[in-house]
């Protein structure tokens, strides 16, 4: 077995279960290829040695009916994981170590993985660029100058550069999608209550959703199987049949709809980004598919809703941080003092930007202005799309309105900086699934992505449609490993 | 409309995260600059539209009243900044 870490999660699980491959051999290579990688700055823990023994105990009595067995595996550090300490990126959570497991996480474990280390992500989860984490900026294995998309970079940044076989993130406003579409790797955002969000540092609350990235469909499609599950620990999880979307994958999409939005043709989209959209309702009609042209008519209505509805569920979510349960403290001359320091000392300040907008939408005679507005916008979004589904089966757009951008381009221009979410925000407004799969390469060789939205709960439907369009596409992506001496 | 020196002053306040001028100048124009975009949505009339609380079109599950986490004191101090085993300690707050 020359080479470990280039295989998919389904060749290491094969192998695993037909013994030509020991837990520990897999999980060796993960490891010592993420320690030759410390550049990319991916981790913000590692877990080596109890992942070691984790898996040489996995090795002296394998359970290979499970569906991770002795796979090693890194999450972003936005899950709670028992006994390893969780910071979301940020400062003001620098030495916090959860006495309790995530859903999600926990679940995982269950079939088998293996904890191999925590990863960075956007402070809170609050950027997408992953320049905002208090542990520093990560890379993008495409190429050093480039900027791995956040908030769930670490995650996408690892997946990329092949040290981890599969990953999880976590997407608000686009945070799975955007960095698996500037990576070159698969990133499913699950419909809201499909995964548990218990266990998982909060941020906006009525959007965000747990969700597997990997290096293709079909390992997307296995990993969501795991994790998506109902959880009485969630108020909103909901109690639906989950399909087993791994086993139950098919490219069978002859005779689906799928609608194209003329309303995400937006101005200033590069040549590339409309030439892919092209090139992707080719493939769809080489599959089967049948394209309709349809309208969501409050799309560009969906980033100033989402940038009123994000930062007043965080401002009312990052109350909790206030130097005395857990976490950071600053030193105060009293009670109120102490409350202020700590924030303005443990915060940086894309959350504290996002604590102050929220705190003013949410204001004394600014409410009714600014978040009601906002709640009603959301309807009218959200209305789009269900009449649109009375046409269609899924929507295909592009994931992002350009491929990765260099480090610090954006970084001074918050608006600049939000926009990069236009296509996938109204997702998550609508509560509705969306897959981003690498569909081709921009003129500077970088990887761009398409993404498939499909109704809530029929994450099958979208995998199905992407794991058809991934055999036409074809993808190889472009790593060269920079970053290894 | 325009967010002055004033109204980060009364946010800063309300958010109790302490902001000095330099900061709250910073605060300002980025702010500024976000609600710009912000009220775009003032161009919808949504007079006759329901607000959106929850995509979740499902009423919330009832539970009975049970206590399942017992003995947790200890996880619970574990990761405060400063506590005396029984309570978490906080700058005195009465004279």
């Amino acid at each position: 077995m020359s080479n470990i870490t280039n295989q998919s999660l389904s060749e290491l699980v094969k192998n695993i279960k037909d013994k030509k491959l020991s837990s520990e051999e897999v999980t060796n290579a993960f490891i010592n290829r993420s320690e030759k990688s410390k550049e990319l700055n991916a981790y913000i823990t590692e877990d080596y040695s109890s992942a070691l023994e984790k898996a040489k105990k996995f090795d002296q009595k394998p359970n290979l009916d499970l569906k991770l067995p002795g796979i090693p595996m890194a999450v972003k550090d936005l899950f709670c994981t028992k006994d390893v300490l969780t910071t979301a990126g940020s400062k003001i959570l620098d030495n916090f170590v959860p006495t309790y497991e995530s859903t999600v996480t926990q679940n995982i474990w269950d079939e088998g993985a293996i904890l191999i280390g925590k990863l960075n992500c956007d402070e809170f989860a609050m950027g997408s660029s992953n320049e905002t984490s208090f542990f520093g900026n990560v890379h993008n294995p495409i190429d050093k100058n480039l900027v791995p998309g956040g908030s769930s970079g670490g995650s996408a940044s690892a997946l990329a550069g092949q040290l981890t076989p599969i990953t999880i993130g976590t997407d608000t406003g686009g945070s799975i999608r955007q960095p698996a579409s500037f990576t070159g790797t698969v990133g499913l955002k699950p419909t809201y209550g499909s995964c548990s969000r218990y266990g998982i540092v909060a941020f906006a609350s009525s959007l965000d959703q747990a969700g597997p990235m990997a290096q293709n469909v079909k390992d997307c499609a296995l990993l969501q199987e795991v994790i998506s599950t109902y959880d009485p620990k969630d108020s909103t999880s909901i109690d639906f049949k989950r399909n087993n979307y791994s086993s139950e994958l098919t490219n069978k999409i002859k005779g689906k709809k799928i609608g194209i939005p003329k309303e995400y043709r937006v101005d200033g989209m590069p040549d590339e980004i409309e030439q892919l959209w092209q090139k992707g309702i080719e493939y769809m009609k080489d599959c089967g598919a049948e394209i309709i042209d349809i309208s969501l008519p409050h799309t560009s209505y969906a980033l100033p809703t989402y940038y009123i509805v994000a930062p007043a569920e965080a401002s009312s979510n990052l109350a909790r941080y206030d130097g005395v349960k857990y976490g950071f403290r600053a030193k105060g001359e009293n009670l109120i003092d102490m409350y202020e320091k700590t924030r303005s000392e443990g915060f940086g300040a894309e959350v504290q930007r996002r604590i102050m907008i929220g705190t003013y939408v949410l204001s004394s005679g600014y409410y009714d202005a600014y978040y009601l507005k906002a709640q009603k916008v959301r309807k009218l979004i959200k209305n789009d799309f269900d009449e649109a589904y009375k046409k269609v089966d899924a929507i295909l757009t592009p994931s992002t309105p350009s491929s990765a951008f260099k480090s610090g381009e954006k970084k001074d221009d918050p608006v600049s900086m939000y926009l990069n979410d236009i296509f996938t925000v109204p997702v998550n407004l609508a509560g509705l699934p969306g897959i981003s799969i690498p569909a081709g390469h921009d003129a500077k060789g970088y990887p761009l992505g398409l993404q498939i939205i499909g109704k809530a709960f029929d994450e099958q439907n979208i995998l199905n449609i992407a794991y058809a369009m991934e055999e036409k596409i074809n993808f190889k992506n472009k790593i060269n490993d920079w970053w290894i001496k | 409309m325009t967010i002055d020196l004033k109204t980060i002053k009364h946010i800063s306040k309300l958010s109790r995260i302490s902001v000095d001028e330099e900061k709250a100048h910073k605060l300002a124009k980025d702010l500024n600059s976000i609600f710009d975009f912000i009220e775009k949505l003032n161009e919808l009339k949504t007079n006759n539209v329901e607000p959106l609380t929850s995509v979740a079109e499902t009423t919330l599950k009832l539970r009975t009243d049970k206590v399942k986490s017992k003995d947790i004191r200890e996880q619970i101090i574990k990761n405060s900044p400063q506590d005396n085993e029984d309570y978490f300690v906080v700058p005195k707050v009465i004279e």
